[in-house]
């Protein structure tokens, strides 16, 4: 195609995402555009799918059978939620199992939260409050996004959302209110959880490369620090409520402003965890990695058996 | 691509009697019967359906949006199609 | 309080509680996406039941116990599940074979239950029967796809079949207390228990490919709480947090 004509092209594309026209998957896109989608798309379904597995590790533990049966769905939740992410990032031509290869062979990133260990029950509360709270916050504005099936996903995650946070805050409000042990057990999985839930967000605005392009294509609705800002001013109250103590000693209502002030984030950690030196970001690619190896045999023989049969039944 | 890769299939659901099937999205699946298991499983866990339609998504033949001008264009002019292209003078009704 | 009609319920709580437990390690860690999901609704079922069995074991008790109370404050030998059910997960092939020769042995189990004159017992059923059906639909023909499927699936299920066929006999285990279960109605007759479940299994093992293995080594005890190994490790997990914190509202 000429290049006066992709120009056109382009004109036309954002004409159309500045009417507020979704782009569907046969309509015609910027490679960049297509690209950026990917790579958000499938980084967002891998962190739905490394996400099952903190939370997964306390499900054989969970302390009665409500709590097992509503983590057990939680997770679940997030199961399907990688699956309607790759369903989308499959309409722009990106299959699943090569999307996942590249996140087994760490090519691919997925939210750097998951690399942190659950080490107590606590930690379903703080995880299903803030991680699952800042998800929530992460993805409403994707909801209208301007690419079609990424934003009625997205509709389909938020609805299910709904619950994961509310029942992690259950968790925590149950232990804050509990014996001296259960609270100080909700304190400790806040203090390890804030800041990593806070990094969720990004980095600030002025260190994203992605986000002004992003924000143009309408594949991002609001930047990294107004989320991250807009999470805090919900989060103190909730936090103060239930009597527990956010670990940031800098951290004050504006009055003018309307909004908390907190502290500096701990950068070197983020990047630190996001180029695979968190605490489990080893443990968590090997369990997936894994997880596929062993299932192989399993794929290979549904494949086969389904060729059989449909064999059979053209004969 | 992989071969060892399940297809795709295509998910419809039936949300309730008297709607019709709506595209809800897409699962992998090695086989129909497994098709409509999955997406049984995946797509419905709230009661969002009574029925499933999967369809594999190699069989779905697509209008091609570069010709869409020429293929739904042409209805936009046939107005006289729609109800409201009629005159009723007032005191007629039930019509 | 029935002491017979209690350790009836607890067995049938138990295979529920034991065998969600089990599938629910799956949970994050299936051969695939889909079948993930698809193993953790039949854990969810699963553990639904068992809430609601042992919620009505610790009622007929009548000690002020709940169904959590009995789900993670008995000890070892007090667990009433079957064998088959506390076998560990090995290969997804092992964990659809176990599924299997359980949901065939349950879905008739709770067919005839729908008619208990316990009708706390005949509720339960009839729900739950609904949710088995699937299961075994589910389970059933995963067997005949890795049993018809590669020679590798082949020879794999066929192992795991070999290894899970001693627990089989004790599906149809019955003593005093199913005896005077049937007395009272509450259990109706399961006399063609065995007749019925070798039905469903031959077809699909036939359908399979697989064959039964003549080895009659045959295991039981959990139904009078003599138990594999493996159920005192499924409970210092699945017991840890009522052990270390006692008496705590979760
Ligand atoms: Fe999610
Ligand atoms: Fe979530
Ligand atoms: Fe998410």
């Amino acid at each position: 195609m000429k290049e006066v004509n992709i120009t056109e092209m382009e004109r036309k594309f954002q004409e159309k995402i500045d009417q507020d026209i979704k782009i569907e998957p046969k309509d015609w896109m910027p490679d960049d555009y297509r690209e950026t989608l990917i790579r958000q798309i499938s980084q967002h379904a891998h962190s739905e799918i490394v996400g099952m597995l903190p939370e997964g590790n306390w499900i054989t533990r969970a302390p009665n059978l409500r709590r097992k049966a509503v983590l057990l769905a939680k997770v679940q939740d997030e199961a399907g939620h990688g699956l309607y992410l790759y369903s989308a990032a499959e309409t722009l031509g990106a299959d699943r199992e090569e999307t996942i290869d590249d996140l087994h062979s760490g090519k691919a990133k997925y939210s750097s939260i998951f690399n942190y260990p659950t080490l107590t029950w606590a930690d379903m509360g703080a995880i299903g409050w803030l991680v699952d709270g800042a998800a929530i916050m992460n993805q409403v504005p994707i909801c209208r996004c301007s690419y079609g099936p990424y934003a009625r996903a997205m509709v389909r995650v938020c609805k299910e959302e709904s619950f994961h946070q509310r029942q992690g805050f259950e968790i925590m409000m149950t232990l804050a209110k509990g014996t001296p042990e259960q609270k100080a057990m909700a304190q400790d999985a806040l203090n390890r959880f804030w800041w990593p839930a806070l990094m969720m967000f990004g980095p600030s605005d002025g260190e994203s490369k992605h986000t002004a392009q992003s924000m143009k294509w309408k594949i991002k609705r609001s930047t990294n620090d107004e989320l991250r800002q807009q999470f805090v001013d919900v989060t103190v109250p909730q936090a103060e409520m239930i009597g527990l103590t956010l670990p940031d000693a800098d951290l004050k209502f504006n009055k003018a402003t309307g909004h908390y002030e907190f502290g500096e984030i701990n950068w070197a950690e983020f990047w630190e965890v996001v180029k695979g030196n968190g605490p489990c970001n080893k443990d968590r690619i090997d369990t997936r990695r894994k997880a596929k190896e062993e299932g192989l045999w399993v794929r290979e023989a549904a494949t086969a058996f389904a060729q059989k049969r449909a064999a059979r039944k053209s004969a | 691509m992989s071969n060892k890769e399940w297809p795709l299939w295509e998910v419809f659901i039936r949300g309730k009697q008297g709607l019709n099937h709506k595209h809800v999205g897409s699962l992998r699946a090695a086989d129909a019967e497994m098709a409509l298991e999955n997406a049984r499983d995946v797509y419905t866990r709230r009661s969002e359906g009574i029925s499933i339609w999967v369809v594999e998504s190699n069989n779905v033949f697509a209008s091609d949006p570069s010709e869409s001008q020429e293929f739904f264009e042409p209805a936009d002019s046939k107005i006289y199609r729609h109800p409201t292209f009629y005159d009723v003078p007032d005191g007629i009704s039930h019509m | 309080m029935n002491q017979a009609q209690v350790e009836f319920v607890l067995r049938i709580a138990d295979d529920s509680l034991i065998l969600g437990h089990r599938l629910s390690e799956w949970c994050g860690h299936g051969p695939i996406l889909e079948e993930d999901i698809a193993m953790t609704n039949i854990a969810l079922d699963l553990i639904g039941q068992a809430t609601s069995l042992l919620n009505h074991a610790a009622a007929l008790q009548g000690e002020g116990k709940t169904g959590d109370d009995l789900a993670f404050l008995r000890f070892d030998r007090d667990y009433r599940n079957l064998l088959l059910v506390e076998q560990p997960n090995g290969d997804f092939g092992m964990t659809m074979m176990r599924q299997f020769l359980f949901d065939a042995y349950r879905t008739i189990l709770f067919e005839r239950l729908q008619a208990s004159s316990d009708e706390m017992i005949a509720a339960i059923a009839e729900k739950s029967l609904k949710e088995t059906k699937y299961h075994l639909k589910h389970s059933s023909e995963w067997v005949i796809r890795l049993g018809d499927g590669t020679e590798e699936s082949h020879a794999r299920i066929q192992e795991s079949l070999n290894t899970l066929w001693r627990y089989t006999n004790e599906l149809f285990y019955t003593d005093a207390v199913d005896e005077e279960m049937h007395r009272s109605g509450i259990l109706p007759d399961l006399s063609d228990l065995r007749e019925q479940w070798e039905d469903t299994v031959n077809r699909v093992f036939q359908e399979a490919t697989l064959s039964i293995p003549t080895n009659n080594w045959k295991q039981e005890g959990g139904r009078k709480g003599m138990h594999s190994e493996h159920l005192g490790y499924i409970l210092a997990e699945m017991q840890y947090m009522q052990r270390a914190y006692p008496n705590m509202e979760w």
